[in-house]
């Protein structure tokens, strides 16, 4: 693989840096919005100055992460065309239409995320400002929604003919209308919003745990985590649907994952394991029926295999430590989340608890790798493919001398880029306390009335 | 008129828009690091800032949007820019990072730092010359496209003629004079006559600069791509009146009265010059190589496309509005009363 240089191959590794380098802002981007409005609707709606300073500190963060995000975005924008110039003729054919209204969403975020955040106190009527956070919840999650679909696109191609290499009769709603489409989508924008939650209940338990006690941290803590209990119970059902999906349309990923290779009836799961040379799976603990009941919801109904793909058209086997690593996260997000709801309903619970506090500190980084292992699983998931059955990855990338420098400059960027946003994250809060905030905000609440 | 023309009219106006309001931006940031050293920061500061808080973000939103849009409308063109860009257009992607992220880390973040006014100035700097290369390959002679349809960028060529550098220059002025000149009608706009007086000067001075690098580059283009060269002679008017707005404009920043009007005129001189230029350019979109024509997207999707920018304007539309008259156009913001 590293025989001297491949521009292939170093394309796909610039690809892959910066791609897993901005979904982490990119999530952050598409869900933390939405928390936000949620707790500024309840401060209005309760009239509880709590609710609306957890909104100001929760956008006063966001703005540094989203400055990441725009720049990552627009690195990943460029760089598609830059390393991938082949494979954008095609695609510019059939789906610029998802790419040109994902720029419009985004525009429309940009404008109302600018007037947002400088008008907390301009508008007599609160609702008037929260108004303006609509079209930035809007335009966030348009945007992962039109850029899903280029993905779910380039996953399963639809909507168009190719011919050696010439595409004709191309129809742009249909290429948006994959059938990989409804499900992606779905996917990405609830586990965005479960990140979201969790990142931002981290935060708060965070707090709990070094002992603050102010009700303004009780508050957070339970919306985020009632948030994310319901973003968690979403996500999974639409997880589910996710694997039916690959059953009908993608069966070569979904049969790579499970290192199911001979098509058969009642097909079992296999947890963990390793497979040896000649394809046998060691150490692996098998469900019954599981496979079957995942792929189709019926546990005598038959899964295609893997023998029944050529070799050279079959994903990398590994693709299967990466699925049960991040299923192994979704058990423990479920079990954070569920048990928060159990103590909260609970007559006697108590969800300040210490272990359950650092569960959910722990909750927020295992969220955002299931994001990094579920895209990194999909993506090499429908490898040798940059689009699937029609045109490989060798065939898109560019044919450039210098990607390997490239690839270096752009290591540093995000280096740089990642170590000073979280600087100045930490910096921003460190010095300037919740409390502090509450009372001065307080003291001018009741000077206004 | 045909899609293509609609299709690139359109993307050539995106590209404008981004011209402006980027040199803005660009200029402001040199500016505001130029200012620190030569001690009149505290006076200008304020005025820059208040500009430039809200808007920052939408900057980089119209060339996104130039460049998703002009591989939607003409995707071959992904295959040859692609491909001869990877260099400039991977640099001007990291300046604008550093100095986007840098920009929102300095502004909302605790506490501001020297070198990070350093390198928003000189990343504003470097980023049009980086990005002007497009313009400059555009001409033709900078790729060579072999007979198995690899493309060879010539880096070398570029980096030695007289006319790529001619560009880079026309860049760097008018950034500094577009900025100078917006700057000015807004200290103004202000009331902030010290501010005023700062970027006034400045204006004055980037004038003459831009007025004769325009002319090198108009000799330039003589010199390396003749049949452009010509068409351009054809649209002489276009360049007159070009001229003709510029002296207007200097006129009023000269007499210190009528600045919005003034940086009207601004816009329309660059309008002029620019879609004079870009109409001459036609139908090459990468001379010899590409037309408008021969490697238009397929007519389904052009419809698409323009269905959806129509659409996509009658969002943006009102709510641009909406930004600019509660920061730009609203006196009391722009005096600084509002926050």
């Amino acid at each position: 693989m590293f025989n001297g240089y491949d521009p292939v191959v170093y394309s796909r590794m610039l690809t892959s840096l910066t791609l897993g380098f901005h979904i982490i802002y990119a999530t952050i981007g598409v869900g933390v919005p939405l928390m936000i409005a949620l707790a500024e609707w309840i401060g209005i709606k309760r009239n509880d100055p709590h609710y609306l300073l957890l909104a100001r500190r929760w956008a006063r963060g966001f703005v540094i992460t989203v400055a990441v995000g725009v720049v990552t975005g627009t690195a990943i924008g460029l760089q598609l065309s830059l390393l991938w110039p082949s494979f954008m003729r095609v695609a510019g054919q059939s789906i610029s239409l998802p790419l040109f209204l994902e720029t419009f969403a985004f525009f429309f975020e940009a404008i109302f995320l600018g007037i947002y955040l400088y008008t907390w106190d301009r508008f007599k009527n609160r609702m008037t400002h929260f108004l303006l956070l609509i079209p930035v919840v809007i335009g966030s999650s348009a945007s992962a929604f039109f850029i899903t679909i280029v993905n779910a696109f380039m996953n399963y191609p639809v909507g168009f003919k190719l011919t050696d290499g010439v595409i004709s009769d191309v129809n742009p709603i249909a290429a948006m209308l994959s059938p990989a489409m409804p499900t992606k989508v779905a996917h990405v924008l609830s586990s965005a919003y479960l990140t979201c939650a969790f990142i931002l209940a981290a935060l708060t338990a965070w707090k709990l745990l070094k002992g603050k006690d102010h009700v303004y941290y009780k508050k957070a803590l339970k919306l985020t985590m009632v948030s994310a209990f319901i973003f968690m119970i979403s996500t999974a059902l639409i997880g589910d649907l996710s694997g039916k999906y690959l059953a009908k349309y993608q069966p070569e990923k979904l049969a790579a994952a499970e290192w199911h290779f001979d098509t058969a009836a009642k097909a079992p799961l296999v947890l963990g394991g390793v497979l040896t040379k000649d394809n046998e799976i060691k150490y692996g603990l098998e469900i019954p029926y599981g496979l079957s009941i995942l792929a189709h919801s019926n546990p005598f109904a038959v899964v295609k295999g893997l023998n029944d793909f050529p070799e050279d058209e079959r994903p990398p086997l590994w693709i299967h430590y990466l699925f049960d690593i991040k299923m192994g996260y979704v058990a423990f997000m479920v079990a954070v989340s569920l048990l928060f709801v159990i103590e909260m309903i609970r007559k006697r619970g108590n969800v300040y608890r210490r272990w359950l506090l650092f569960a959910i500190v722990a909750a927020a980084p295992i969220a955002m790798l299931t994001i990094e292992h579920g895209w990194i699983f999909s993506e090499v998931g429908r490898q040798p493919w940059i689009l699937r059955g029609l045109m490989r990855t060798t065939e898109g990338a560019t044919t450039s001398e210098h990607v390997d420098l490239m690839l270096w400059l752009f290591t540093l960027l995000y280096v740089g880029l990642g170590i000073s946003s979280v600087r100045v994250l930490l910096k921003m809060f460190k010095n300037n306390h919740a409390e502090d905030e509450l009372a001065a905000f307080g003291k001018e609440a009741s000077e206004r009335t | 008129m045909s899609y293509e023309v609609v299709g690139i009219t359109v993307l050539w106006t995106f590209l404008f828009g981004y011209l402006i309001v980027a040199s803005i931006d660009f200029g402001a940031g040199f500016f505001s690091y130029y200012s620190s050293i030569t001690g009149t920061r505290h006076v200008i500061h304020a005025i820059i800032n208040r500009y430039l808080s809200p808007v920052w973000e939408v900057t980089n939103v119209f060339l996104v949007f130039f460049f998703v849009g002009f591989i939607g409308f003409f995707p071959d063109t992904a295959y040859y820019y692609g491909t001869a860009l990877l260099i400039p257009g991977s640099i001007a992607i990291v300046l604008l990072a550093v100095r986007g992220a840098y920009y929102a880390f300095n502004h909302y973040g605790s506490r501001s730092k020297k070198i990070y006014t350093l390198m928003y100035g000189a990343s504003g700097l470097l980023i049009p010359a980086a990005l002007s290369t497009v313009l400059t390959i555009s001409e033709g002679g900078y790729i060579k496209v072999g007979e198995d349809g690899k493309v060879v960028f010539l880096a070398r060529e570029l980096f030695t003629s007289s006319y790529s550098w001619a560009v880079v220059l026309l860049a760097l002025v008018s950034v500094l004079y577009i900025s100078a000149m917006f700057l000015s009608f807004y200290a103004h706009k202000a009331g902030d006559f010290p501010a005023f007086q700062v970027v006034r000067k400045y204006a004055l001075a980037w004038s003459l600069p831009t007025i004769i690098s325009s002319l090198l580059v108009f000799f330039a283009i003589h010199s390396h791509n003749r049949e452009h060269f010509n068409n351009m002679l054809d649209r002489s008017w276009m360049f007159a009146l070009s001229f003709v707005f510029f002296l207007i404009a200097v006129y009023f920043v000269w007499k210190k009265t009528r600045l919005g009007l003034s940086f009207i005129c601004v816009i329309l001189q660059f309008a002029f010059a620019f879609y004079g230029y870009g109409s001459a350019h036609l139908p090459y979109i990468l001379y010899p190589y590409l037309t408008i024509h021969d490697n238009f997207t397929s007519p389904s999707m052009a419809i698409a496309l323009i269905v959806a920018f129509i659409l996509g304007l009658l969002l943006l539309i009102p709510s641009l509005y909406l930004l600019m008259r509660l920061f730009l156009f609203n006196t009391s913001y722009v005096k600084g009363n509002t926050k």
